[in-house]
């Protein structure tokens, strides 16, 4: 038996299509289309202000489009109820704040929460979940210490679990490494790997870092200007064009003998 | 790993405060500004009636006690919700002005003749609805990152301005001068079941409300965000939350007046217990209110024996300290 208590057999499907969305009155993203690999980690990438955050809140039915659909199994996410979705669909948010003395237990017990009701209290199913998601998320000697005695990277990781705890074949994440120096990164970024090799989970991140996005993505969305400008897997779409589009710098690209993911080198700012 | 630290915190923190509540409760019923002493109260217990304990253990102080109760817990839990639904550790019904506008309300309407109590009981829960809607209007709130300080200051306003509206009416309308008095400090004398009676309905509106809102409102401390992927709704959550808080504060208005700290107080003894998690610290705000509020009747009955203190003086020494405290800790904890 696997950690991770979702259960592989359960899938859903995550699409937009054709949708603008706005803020305000601007346009941040025109007339796009976007189908998530099953099973699979995907990474948004794109500069700053390209409108990734905005389709992740999209997707994440936090921020309705104004014109076409986003569907999740077919059916128009922003006409589900939100519990309906909080079970198939998962949300870290950056910047998640939790107030003081909140232990890691009790951060991932909220993960229960869209399973519960008026009647349906704390189960054994519920505790069983709870349990597994602290193990899978590496957490079990902390799991009685208040989130902000730890470093940011046990931190993200503790947040994690709570998304874990929800059992969701669905995992959005918005910049989930951000703030986090290299050797959390890493620590964050393989659970979410994990997250989707064992766990079978379809996994959305919006990512800062090319390199990172390429390192453990399956499933690369390069957006510019509020379009998809490229699509594919890192190998596929990266190219030292690609990047001279998105992040306006020249660079060669050396494939990581390793983990067979493309790294940049020489990179400086565009002469032209 | 396990639930354990947290759940024998709450216990710990719950059998604390049931400690808390009856010793206070024992000394209402016990002690008092008349003439029947503790001794006497207690001889009366085992069964030596001498008639006139009686009629003031059961017919006085008991009602009295149990006013001051539903106005401790309202007041406790109104004070809890407000915090967390402005994630402010200062926000609170009367520092908030919601308090003073319940109790203008009810001023208005017995200027304009009303006398009713139960009439009364639904102006206060509407005047404190005014209230929060005036006060989250002025200092914009939209629920996350505002500056605790600025919503004081904006309900310090509120406050002001009503305060000197019900002054003003007292200076000019000599005939329901008596009656508005008891309305601008307040006090828990001379209240009793018929009042409680007359609170019951909006009372037990929002003790449903708060029951449903539990779950979500803790999900909100952890961020609006957070808690639309958990399944919630955060405005209805937060709008349902403000009908509590006037609900509450409403029933604690028609009951005693304004009170003035009280709500800020308690919340802040239930976190020291229990930790921030809302769904831990509604049920000892229940218990702690009451028995603070029970603690500071009796001591507005000793101090200036054989008279009395209007409550809201004594909460009021009692909370602007702990006001001060909060305002000057090394930082405001995160709610």
């Amino acid at each position: 038996m696997s950690e991770f208590e979702h259960d592989r057999a359960q899938r859903a499907t995550l699409e937009a299509s054709g949708i603008a969305m706005d803020y305000g009155h601007r346009r941040v993203i025109e007339r796009l289309d976007l189908r998530l690999p099953e099973g699979k980690v995907t990474a948004i990438v794109g500069p700053n202000g390209c409108g990734k955050s905005t389709l992740l809140a999209g997707l994440a039915r936090l921020h309705a489009p104004s014109a076409g659909v986003i569907l999740l199994d077919g059916e128009p996410i922003y006409s589900l109820a939100p519990r309906d979705v909080a079970r198939r669909l998962a949300l870290l948010p950056q910047e998640a704040n939790a107030p003081d003395g909140l232990t890691v237990l009790e951060l991932v017990q909220f993960g229960r929460q869209p399973h519960q009701g008026w009647l349906r209290q704390w189960s054994e199913e519920d505790q069983r979940v709870l349990d597994a998601a602290i193990r899978a998320a590496d957490l079990v000697e902390l799991a009685d210490r208040p989130l902000e005695s730890m470093s940011g990277g046990q931190r993200q990781r503790a947040w994690l679990a709570m998304a874990i705890a929800q059992t969701t074949p669905l995992l959005l994440l918005d910049e989930p490494t951000s703030a986090l120096d290299l050797g959390h990164q890493i620590e964050v970024f393989e659970l979410i790997r994990s997250l989707s090799e064992e766990g079978g989970k379809t996994v959305v991140m919006v990512v800062h870092d090319l390199v990172s996005a390429c390192r453990y993505a399956d499933h690369l969305v390069a957006m510019l200007d509020g379009r998809i400008v490229a699509e594919g897997t890192p190998t596929e779409v990266v190219t030292p064009e690609l990047v001279r589009e998105l992040y306006g710098i020249d660079c060669r690209l050396v494939i990581d003998p390793l983990s067979n993911s493309p790294i940049l080198t020489e990179i400086r700012r565009c002469r032209s | 790993m396990s639930a354990a630290t947290g759940s024998v915190r709450f216990t710990r923190g719950l059998g604390f405060s049931l400690l808390a509540l009856g010793v206070a409760l024992c000394a209402s019923l016990a002690l008092g500004a008349g003439d029947v002493t503790p001794l006497q109260v207690l001889r009366w217990a085992l069964g030596d009636d001498d008639g006139n304990v009686g009629f003031v253990v059961t017919e006085l102080r008991l009602p009295r006690s149990c006013v001051g109760i539903v106005v401790g817990a309202a007041l406790g839990v109104a004070g809890n919700l407000l915090q967390t639904v402005t994630r402010n550790p200062l926000a609170e019904p009367d520092l908030l002005g919601v308090s003073a506008a319940s109790t203008t309300a009810v001023v208005i309407a017995i200027l304009l003749g009303a006398s009713v109590t139960t009439l009364q009981v639904w102006v206060a829960v509407l005047g404190a609805m005014c209230g929060c809607a005036l006060v989250l209007a002025a200092a914009r709130l939209r629920g996350v990152g505002d500056d605790p300080i600025r919503l004081i200051l904006a309900g310090a306003a509120l406050k002001g301005v009503l305060t000197a509206l019900v002054s003003l009416v007292l200076l000019v309308d000599q005939r329901s001068a008596d009656e508005i008095r008891f309305w601008t400090i307040g006090a828990l004398a001379g209240r009793g079941y018929g009042e409680l009676l007359g609170v019951a309905a909006p009372l037990l509106l929002g003790v449903l409300l708060v029951a449903y809102l539990s779950r979500p409102l803790a999900a909100l401390a952890l961020g609006e965000r957070v808690a639309s992927g958990l399944g919630h709704r955060p405005r209805l959550t937060r709008w349902l939350t403000l009908l509590a808080v006037a609900l509450l504060s409403g029933v604690a208005v028609a009951l005693a007046g304004p009170i003035a700290f009280f709500g800020l107080v308690v919340p802040v003894l239930a976190r020291a217990l229990v930790g921030p998690d809302i769904r831990r610290t509604l049920p000892l705000c229940v218990l702690l209110g009451p028995a603070v509020l029970l603690a500071a009747d009796v001591v507005a009955r000793l101090l200036v024996r054989p008279s009395e203190l209007p409550l809201g003086v004594v909460t009021a020494v009692i909370g602007a300290p702990v006001l001060v405290a909060v305002v000057r800790a090394h930082r405001l904890p995160r709610l």
